[in-house]
């Protein structure tokens, strides 16, 4: 039985059998549990987003540095869990997943408010820490955890758990109120859910329900969200308020034109009309400066990272790595959809940065972790015992 | 264990949903971006247009730049109307981030009363661009300023901004004939042209500011400059100069309007001053005079309410508007009617008992001397005053022949130039009695007319016209306040000027000069206390009026109504009687006494403008005016 299996496996991706029964030589990106295919798009990625930044950020080479700087770290951090075996990870996902959610209800009694909301827990004098940045990795490991042990496509039962431990945390972190992170949690275990085989009937049903509540969710809206939705609908409606993002970052944008105005010369971007310029709407001076062909760039360069991504996850060794892989590079891209998305003016304003671009330390490591994760389980495949 | 949950579960079957599921993920990961590429697309390309313009207008804005306004001389090139350098408090209320706490801590440092705050708020919303300036307040002190200065990192936003600001330095002597400017309001702002006036806060309101407005004010120019969000001047990109408003050169001369001002001596009344020849007007006073200074920045309520309801009338310009029965003023301009009518000749006499009678009337109409000045030629009436001549002239006129020599002087006319608010008073006709009441016109009428009472009105500013216009012989030249628009000299040919009145005999003018002159010197002259010491030879006419009230509705006690109910006194002169250099009309309210009091003004006058270094004495004419209780003057 677990031959059958393997020989499909095999055939789906093809890898040369073991020479003479001898292990076959492993190359050195082998040995280090990387992608190098997966590394060198994200660098040049990192690369594309320093220039950016430099621009972004009023030509200050701080700010540029101190992202460079940032980027070590998530390559040190993503190389470290790369090492981890899949194994590993199956084991930590719940001690993590109980440990992220303990946090969250730590924040919700005793955290630190920055920018209107509780997000963060602080020990004195040793660190600021965002558990929800935690849960955007324990939650996928723990979902995938639960349901690679049932059996798929899974039950109604098991959806009634995996809905618990969904729930609670989104719950927790989109009463920091945190919308963005709670989406790309929330996307992350949905994700998992639906790599692993809900049925068409569940997603549909799901989607009548969401729509059903859509009423109920819009009453416990915090009044900023609901005027983010308001002015998403009719940005002139409140254009020196609410709107004056959106209505600025279609402006640069538009006016990029084709080819741009050309790096540090977009007026939006250099003269500040742009807010939040170099951290959510980062993308609006790419289009500004470099125009529909940057901005067409570094969708592809995002298209390939998932496609190489989703590849690798493909080739996992078993369900749970699968799931897992999925997961983490789907919600890579509800980064990239919802962040351009909302500064080209056709999602409303959620605050989710530009993967690897924006300006941010937390978010950049918890991505790069994610990638660490996805290699480690690509990296390990062949070390699983048969 | 591993192998029986491996046999429960089916690894072929979720690698299969596996990589069907992620096969549509891919799918639906390649529409999504899609979408965003046809979204990028859309505002790149399509709209691209549209999105360019608006970054442009985002980035450039093009500032005003306001045109200094022309300065105001005085015909020796005495500053009038300046402009000051002032400082200005404005505020930005997109750079503010708590309006309130702002506002209050502004009001504390400029030492305000807390209700400013509120007027500060309605200002603060007044101006709808974002990052524009609102104006909060003019003519900082430099106390206020230091303060600001201090503490102007608590107060992001806030500016002080240099304007320049109109000042008026002699202001209560300048104020009817100058005018004033003031902020421009709602009504002015939909007439005016919007490119002409960008960056404009002021506007001529009333005499010379605001009939040369449109010189005065000159063309605001613009220039382009980049911004950043914040409204900050980044760089100019391109500019045009303002074209700054031109001098005005006036007739006025300070030092004559002053003494006007001095001589009424805070009595109501109005002072008018000519240049017969060329109708240059050298003094053109109102008093009491107000300052105009507050109507530049914005007068508050309570000031403007005190001078509202001030009972001298501060804000009424007396010598355009003021509307005064010309009493005996004008018997020399009926004589002349009588001449170039044949009514009468200059020996002609007029027996006077002490009244005239119509035909077929019993009623008298009395001289103001009881027992009549027997027989009078024409100089002696004039010298007299002598009623009864002039009642007899004027029925043989008729009220129609009256009216239309009158006329010709320019009565019930606007006769001035460019003298803005200039009312026409009124010289009575059948016509207009027709049209007033309904009524037809009574010969009594005509009699009263004839001594300047009656429905006659005249302003000071007609009466000295006509003054002039009989010092030139009849020639016509409209009376002006400006000599010279920038460099442009006003032609003495004016349009519009009235025909120059002829008489069939030249002489005829003397003889009413010899009638005018006896008024001063000659030994019945009812200003002959007036005439003592005359350096030249001078004509003139007294005349008093019976009160008429200027404001309606007054509340005053009786010792105010007695003094208000006094006649009013008049005079009107010019000299010298060979080349006259000086015409006048003088009218003291309420002054009692016959027209001495007036006399002594006119007198005081032509002496300050005939004769040099005449340093007139203020005191030395008080003392005169309180001794000369007018026992020998008649009307």
């Amino acid at each position: 039985m677990a031959m059958i299996d393997l020989s499909r496996v095999l055939r789906a991706h093809p890898v040369r059998p073991p020479a003479s029964g001898i292990a076959r030589r492993r190359s050195l990106w082998e040995r280090l549990h990387l992608d190098p295919w997966l590394l060198a798009m994200l660098l040049v990625l990192m690369v594309a987003g320093l220039a950016v930044l430099y621009s972004a950020s009023g030509q200050r080479p701080a700010a540029v540095t101190a992202q460079a700087l940032r980027f070590g770290v998530a390559l040190v951090v993503m190389f470290l869990i790369a090492q981890l075996s899949p194994t590993t990870l199956l084991r930590w996902a719940l001690p993590v997943y109980l440990a992220g959610v303990l946090m969250l209800v730590a924040v919700e009694l005793v955290g630190d408010m920055g920018m209107g909301a509780q997000r963060w827990l602080v020990i004195p004098g040793v660190i600021r820490f965002q558990p929800s940045e935690l849960m955007k990795l324990a939650m996928p490991l723990m979902v995938a955890a639960y349901l690679s042990r049932r059996e798929l496509p899974p039950r109604l039962r098991d959806l009634a758990v995996c809905a618990l431990i969904i729930g609670v945390p989104v719950a927790l972190i989109a009463r920091q109120p945190d919308l963005g992170t709670s989406l790309l949690v929330g996307s992350a275990a949905v994700f998992v859910v639906l790599l692993a085989g809900l049925s068409w009937r569940f997603i549909l049903g799901l989607g009548v329900l969401a729509a059903a509540a859509l009423p109920l969710l819009w009453m416990n809206l915090h009044n900023y969200q609901r005027q983010r939705v308001l002015t998403f609908l009719d940005p002139n409606s409140d254009p020196l308020g609410s709107g004056w993002n959106i209505i600025q970052s279609t402006t640069a944008i538009g006016s990029g034109g084709v080819f741009g105005k050309g790096w540090l010369q977009g007026t939006q971007s250099q003269l500040e009309f742009l807010p939040e310029r170099h951290t959510d709407f980062i993308v609006a001076v790419l289009g500004e400066e470099f125009g529909l062909v940057g901005m067409l760039a570094v969708l592809l360069l995002y298209l390939l990272i998932i496609t190489r991504g989703l590849w690798l996850a493909a080739g996992a060794q078993d369900t749970f790595g699968r799931l897992v892989a999925g997961s983490i590079i789907l919600t890579f891209f509800i980064y990239v959809f919802v962040n351009v998305g909302m500064v080209s003016g056709i999602l409303p304003v959620v605050g989710v940065p530009l993967p690897l671009v924006s300006y941010g330390g937390t978010s950049s490591v918890t991505l790069m972790a994610g990638f660490g994760i996805l290699m480690a389980i690509h990296a390990h495949r062949r070390l699983l015992p048969r | 264990m591993r192998k029986t949950r491996q046999n429960l579960k089916s690894p072929e079957q979720e690698l299969r949903i596996f990589r069907m599921r992620a096969l549509l993920a891919v799918v639906l990961v390649f529409a999504l971006t899609g979408l965003l590429m046809g979204r990028l697309a859309y505002l790149q390309v399509v709209q691209h247009e549209v999105y360019s313009t608006r970054s442009e207008k985002n980035r450039v804005r093009v500032e005003p730049l306001p045109p200094t306004r022309g300065l105001i001389y005085d015909r020796n090139g005495v500053l009038l109307a300046e402009n000051r350098p002032t400082y200005n408090l404005t505020l930005v209320r997109e750079r503010v981030d708590d309006l309130d706490a702002t506002l209050a801590l502004l009001v504390e440092l400029l030492e305000l009363p807390d209700e400013e705050a509120e007027a500060f708020r309605v200002r603060s919303r007044q101006r709808q661009r974002p990052f524009q300036p609102a104006l909060l307040m003019s003519d900082l002190d430099e106390a206020q300023i230091a303060r600001l200065a201090v503490n102007r990192h608590l107060l992001p936003g806030v500016e002080v901004e240099a304007q320049l600001l109109r000042y008026y330095p002699d202001a209560e002597v300048m104020a009817h004939a100058l005018g004033y400017v003031g902020r421009i309001n709602a009504e002015e702002l939909q007439t005016l042209d919007a490119g002409r006036y960008a960056g404009t806060h002021f506007i001529g309101k009333t005499g010379v500011e605001r009939y040369y407005e449109d010189a005065l004010h000159g063309q605001a120019g613009l220039r382009k400059v980049e911004t950043n969000a914040r409204g900050r001047v980044l760089r100019e990109l391109g500019r045009t100069d303002p074209v700054p408003g031109q001098n005005l050169t006036l007739t006025l001369d300070k030092q004559l309007q002053t003494l006007a001002y001095e001589l009424l001596d805070g009595r109501r009344g109005s002072i008018v001053a000519i240049v017969p020849a060329t109708g240059e007007i050298l003094a053109m006073v109102s008093a009491p005079g107000f300052d105009s200074n507050q109507f530049v920045t914005g007068i508050d309520v309570a000031s403007y309410r005190a001078l509202q309801e001030d009972l001298d009338l501060p804000l009424y310009n007396r010598a355009i508007r003021g509307h005064y029965p010309p009493g005996s003023t004008i018997k020399p301009f009926l004589a002349l009617a009588g001449l170039a009518e044949g009514v009468i000749t200059p020996d002609k006499t007029v027996f006077d008992p002490g009244y005239y009678q119509l035909p077929n009337d019993s009623r008298r109409y009395r001289n103001w001397l009881r027992w009549g000045h027997g027989r009078v030629d024409m100089e002696r009436s004039i010298a007299v005053s002598n009623n009864t001549y002039y009642y007899s002239l004027a029925h043989d006129l008729g009220i129609d022949r009256l009216h239309e020599n009158m006329d010709a002087f320019g009565f019930g006319q606007r006769v001035g130039h460019d003298v803005f608010g200039e009312s026409t008073a009124l010289m009575p006709s059948r016509d207009w009695k027709r049209g007033r009441f309904n009524q037809p016109w009574y010969p009594g009428e005509t009699l009263s007319v004839g001594i300047g009472q009656g429905y006659w009105q005249v302003t000071p500013l007609q009466l000295a016209t006509a003054t002039a216009v009989l010092a030139n012989r009849g020639e016509w030249v409209k009376p002006r306040l400006a000599s010279r628009i920038g460099d442009e000299p006003v032609p003495l040919d004016l349009p519009e000027t009235p025909e120059d009145i002829t008489l069939s005999n030249d002489a005829w003018w003397d003889r009413i000069y010899a009638g005018m002159e006896k008024v001063l010197t000659g030994s019945e002259g009812t200003a002959r206390r007036t005439g003592v010491g005359l350096e030249y030879r001078m004509g003139g006419k007294s005349g008093t009026a019976q009160v008429f009230s200027l404001g309606q509705d007054q509340k005053y006690n009786a010792e105010e109504l007695a003094e208000r109910l006094r006649d009013h006194a008049l005079f009107m002169a010019f000299a010298p009687l060979e080349e006259p250099q000086i015409a006048v009309s003088v009218i003291v309210e309420n002054a009692g006494g016959g027209s001495t009091h007036a006399a002594h003004l006119a007198r005081a006058m032509t002496d300050a403008w005939l004769l040099e270094d005449e340093e007139p004495d203020i005191e030395e004419l008080r003392e005169v005016l309180e001794n000369d209780d007018g026992s020998v003057a008649g009307n």
